[in-house]
């Protein structure tokens, strides 16, 4: 019943790609698609769900895979944790899927990661995460907390000439994690304890007025101040309003948040956002001719020249290449094959340069600081000189910094340099 | 700081005006001083002297621009220094058209205009000489980007030309806005503007500026001196300036010298905290009551279905949420009347939400009286359905409410306490909403009939009153508070199918809190709730702050399980 109102709701292009291989009745490559399609987190996912489609698609015109089309399997896990894990394994068990192009929330992706590891299932995770895990079944193509929170500090820090630091975030697993590197990156840099400010928030917190009045005293010091944001989803947008209403502007102290993007933003009132900062590997205003050229193709593909190009769909297309790289270098879609092959594998990103996937499969990606303007884009402010490695295991954290991820020489996800041993646990 | 770079024909006249300006106050700083030896000859003379180097400046202007194609931020704004140091003409309209980004390159010779976009041209403008340059494609021009601390020099250098400037409120504006970035050269013009200054604020504006410039004088008299003007100001560059002032260095001396000085500071800095504690005590009882007020809006409704009448009306939440989106589809009817659409939406969105209320009664809760599991259940399922109709119609999304200019902001008591309108607005409507239910109640036949068939359904059937009709009646208007709750959350949060979900337990929470079946507890639960998530918010965070507040309900409704208010008599019995 559900698949069948999948179907239904799912692209032409599904549809169209259904029928040829129904006529051709040929062997095909399943590639399983693993985004919420409903409830809270489809509001972000639903166009990752397309952006696969837009890629199978295009990779089908060019004459498919290993001289086979490539064929989408599209679930709905309702943005419900376990149901991830179930509709997981439905794809690699009963539809046999070669690769899986999925997840979000980090909660969604930890709820499959056993599901991967026992079936030897594939996983490329496209979205921005707080670290300290890699797998052998999962490749990491959005950010790690070195390529997108430590350089946007860094820049706070150099450029902008903050001393004194709002860490907010919502409370859940990622915001935590991240403040956590964060506040000791900068004690390790020397700001004192009383020059940070922590706060956490429950999801979709609407009442900000207290917390804005605090920022704004906090601000008030005589020291140049800055709010690191972790906070998630839609209760950004009271938060904005509220330091517009108590006219803190992007220039008195400016938010750089890790969680808005273009997707967000678009059909937001703006207003209230313009000058404040985000910081991703991707900008949909980058100016480079991969860039263009493939939002032109998503505009067709959507038949909507005003659809949104995000980081994360950024990461799906260099997860997706790279995959398709592996495969024809390995002339199999054998998943150990592939994981073998893949690593060192090089495809263009979207802002001019190479993502390289490294032995502890996370990417090379530059990181760029971008300004909210009026009409929902960016204006790029500042950026890394080249391409910064993924670190799986930050170096900032006692626990975590002496562990090493590194699939090729110690075939270990998490290998203490200390003890010399690899942990064992499967993550 | 408005957008008015509308092109030549006003940049022009506009131009001239500045120009004149320049002229009469230079002309009147020389006419005082040299008033007796004033010949026509010497004035003529004057003048050749003042465009020579006008039109030096002018050249410099435009050599001082020609890099900014390919500058960095930081050239830029040096840049942005140099132009302002030579006040050439034209440097304001230049300065507003970089902050407002209407500042481009020809990418071809790389040459500098303030353009503005018609129909993808662009309409360019040379800054130097403010005469038309023609069109330009959107492809050949450029755009010079600005951050946010190139923009908060831009406007530090608008400001020192807004001095001159006809209207005080923008001369006082100008003022702070020079104070928080004080320089030698801004210090230097605030000193030459305030002989010149009439108006009282703006005089009084500028003496604390020159004042808190004073504080680094050398004479122990004048930062003496200084600290005496400065001694009534609340502003947080004042205070933390003045523990500068007290602070010691590592070898124990003090950063002020003078001990008579370091006592008006450490007296000055003690008041301003004196009155700072108060204020934020004010502004944190202004923020509970607001909050409260936020609360009573979203119960009063409940307090009506649920207080008045005993129905569990779960799809209380998604009746706001309806209320919310007719605000959001009056704004997509009249896109060009925003505030107005805001008002029209009170009344459309108490019509849309109370019909599907009474919909829902006749439906649903009519045949379920008495049967409170049931209607919870069929309430909830009412919800989830008018949540998922939302979706299809509108999808999952938010939706974008825009908030009327009227509704932004705040108004600044003084540096440190400012009421945001938005908040007051909703405080202002919750008291109206909450008089004209109470009168519905208390004056009208409709509000009569309703307290009957609270109190004594069988006694008002005997009496003629038809209590079915009645039940619908008061239902819908319950509904239709909730509807008018929503126009005012779609001020405040974001408009989402989920809208209801969120505000539906507190809303219980205040009716139970208040004690079913009272309008005035409703509405001193709501307010009480609302202080005390305030109070504890700062110490506590937000997320354990709402659990301190539940975990005392529970002991409270332990303690009295009737609510603050209980109702008396035979009514409390069924």
């Amino acid at each position: 019943m559900k698949l069948n109102n999948l179907i239904k709701l799912a692209l032409p292009a599904v549809a169209t790609l259904a029928c040829a291989s129904a006529v051709h009745a040929q062997e095909t490559i399943k590639v399983g698609v693993l985004h919420s399609l409903s409830g809270t987190m489809a509001i972000s996912e639903t166009t990752l769900k397309d952006t696969m489609l837009m890629l199978i698609d295009e990779q089908n015109k060019k004459g498919g895979l290993l001289g086979k089309k490539l064929e989408a399997v599209v679930v709905d896990p309702r943005s419900d944790w376990p149901e991830f894990a179930a509709k997981a394994e439905q794809l690699l068990v009963k539809d046999k899927v070669a690769a899986v192009f999925g997840c979000w929330t980090s909660s969604s992706r930890k709820s499959v990661l056993p599901v991967f590891e026992k079936n030897n299932g594939l996983l490329f995770y496209p979205v921005q995460y707080e670290g300290e895990e890699s797998s052998k079944n999962v490749f990491y193509t959005g950010a790690a907390p070195n390529q997108q929170a430590i350089p946007a500090v860094d820049y706070l820090m150099n450029d902008v000439k903050v001393k004194r630091w709002v860490l907010a975030g919502t409370d859940y697993v990622y915001p935590r994690t991240t403040n956590k590197i964060l506040e000791e990156y900068l004690k390790s840099k020397g700001v004192k304890q009383e020059d940070i400010m922590i706060n956490y928030t429950p999801f979709g917190h609407d009442k900000w007025q207290n917390i804005v009045s605090d920022i704004k005293k906090f601000g008030s010091a005589g020291k140049k101040t800055a709010v690191v944001s972790t906070i998630n989803g839609d209760a950004n947008v009271p938060f904005y309003k509220e330091l517009g209403n108590q006219k803190i502007s992007a220039e008195d102290i400016p938010v750089v948040a890790f969680s808005v993007g273009e997707e967000e933003l678009a059909g937001l009132d703006t207003k209230p956002l313009v000058g404040h900062l985000a910081a991703w590997n991707y900008f949909m205003s980058v100016k480079s001719p991969v860039n263009a050229a493939w939002i032109k193709k998503w505009h067709t593909f959507t038949k909507n020249p005003k659809r949104t190009f995000n980081d994360p769909m950024e990461a799906h297309v260099i997860g997706f290449e790279m995959w398709v790289k592996a495969v024809e270098k390995a002339k199999s879609t054998d998943v150990n094959k592939v994981a073998d092959a893949i690593i060192g594998i090089e495809v263009p990103n979207l802002t001019g340069g190479t993502a390289k996937m490294l032995p502890n499969h996370h990417l090379t990606k530059p990181v760029l600081i971008g300004e909210v303007r009026a009409d929902g884009q960016f204006d790029i402010v500042w950026q890394t000189k080249g391409t910064v490695p993924g670190d799986a295991w930050t170096d900032f954290l006692p626990a975590s910094k002496d562990i090493e991820a590194d699939w090729v020489t110690l075939k270990c996800g998490n290998y203490n340099k200390v003890t010399k041993k690899c942990s064992g646990q499967n993550y | 700081m408005s957008n008015n770079m509308g092109g030549a024909p006003t940049l022009i006249p506009k131009y001239n005006g500045v120009l004149l300006m320049f002229d009469k106050t230079t002309l009147m700083r020389c006419i005082s001083s040299f008033r007796h030896l004033l010949s026509a000859l010497q004035l003529g003379l004057l003048l050749t002297f003042v465009s020579n180097a006008r039109a030096d400046a002018t050249a410099d202007f435009a050599a001082a621009i020609a890099p900014l194609a390919d500058a960095s931020y930081s050239d830029k704004a040096d840049i942005i220094k140099r132009v302002t140091e030579l006040r050439a003409p034209g440097t304001r309209e230049f300065l507003q058209a970089f902050i407002d980004g209407n500042l481009y390159a020809r990418i071809d010779d790389k040459k500098i205009f303030i353009a503005s976009e018609q129909n993808e041209q662009f309409a360019l403008i040379d800054p130097v000489t403010q005469q038309s340059a023609g069109n330009a494609d959107a492809a050949a021009v450029d755009k010079i980007g600005t951050n946010n601390s190139l923009r908060k020099a831009l406007r530090g250098a608008i400001a020192q030309f807004d001095l001159a400037a006809d209207d005080p409120a923008i001369r006082l504006a100008a003022v702070k806005e020079m104070q928080r970035a004080p320089d030698d050269a801004s210090v230097e013009l605030l000193r030459q503007h305030a002989a010149n200054e009439r108006d009282g604020d703006v005089k009084q504006a500028v003496a604390e500026a020159l004042a808190l410039a004073d504080l680094s004088s050398d004479s122990a008299d004048t930062r003496l001196a200084a600290l005496e003007v400065l001694s009534g100001s609340l502003n947080s560059d004042v205070y933390n300036r003045l523990q500068t002032m007290l602070s010691k260095s590592d070898d124990g001396e003090y950063a002020e010298p003078d001990e008579r000085v370091r006592k008006a500071a450490l007296d000055a800095s003690l008041s301003i905290e004196r009155w700072r504690n108060y204020y934020s005590t004010l502004e944190t009882a202004f923020f509970g009551l607001s909050l409260g007020s936020v609360l009573v809006l979203t119960a009063i409704g409940l307090a009506i279905t649920f207080g008045v009448m005993g129905v569990i009306n779960m799809a209380h939440g998604e009746l706001m949420m309806l209320g919310a989106y007719t605000t959001y589809v009056m704004q997509l009817l009249m896109p060009n009347h925003i505030g107005a659409s805001i008002l029209i939406s009170i009344p459309a969105a108490f019509l849309v939400s109370g019909a599907i209320g009474m919909l829902i009664e006749r439906g649903v809760v009519k045949f379920l009286y008495g049967r409170p599991l049931e209607t919870l259940l069929a309430t909830f399922g009412v919800s989830l359905i008018l949540q998922q109709v939302v979706r299809d119609i509108f999808s999952p999304n938010n939706r974008p409410v825009e908030t009327p200019s009227w509704l932004a902001g705040s108004m600044q008591i003084n540096d440190v306490f400012s009421i945001t309108y938005n908040r007051l607005y909703v405080m202002l409507f919750m008291v109206m909403v909450f008089v004209v239910l109470l009168l519905i109640l208390k004056r009208t036949t409709l509000g009569l009939n309703v307290r009957a068939v609270a109190q004594n359904r069988a006694m008002s059937k005997a009496m003629g009153i038809r209590s079915a009709w009645v039940d619908t009646l008061t239902f819908g208007l319950g509904s239709g508070i909730a509807g008018v709750a929503g126009v005012a959350l779609s001020q405040l949060t974001n408009v989402g199918p989920n809208l209801g979900q969120q505000y539906i337990i507190d809303s219980f929470m205040v009716v139970v809190f208040g004690g079913v079946g009272n309008l005035w507890g409703t509405l001193i639960g709501g307010m009480s709730l609302g202080v005390a998530n305030q109070v504890l918010e700062p110490f506590a965070g937000a997320v354990l702050a709402k659990i301190l507040v539940l975990v005392a309900l529970i002991l409270f409704i332990q303690k009295r399980p009737r609510g603050l208010f209980p109702q008396k008599g035979r009514a409390a019995e069924h």
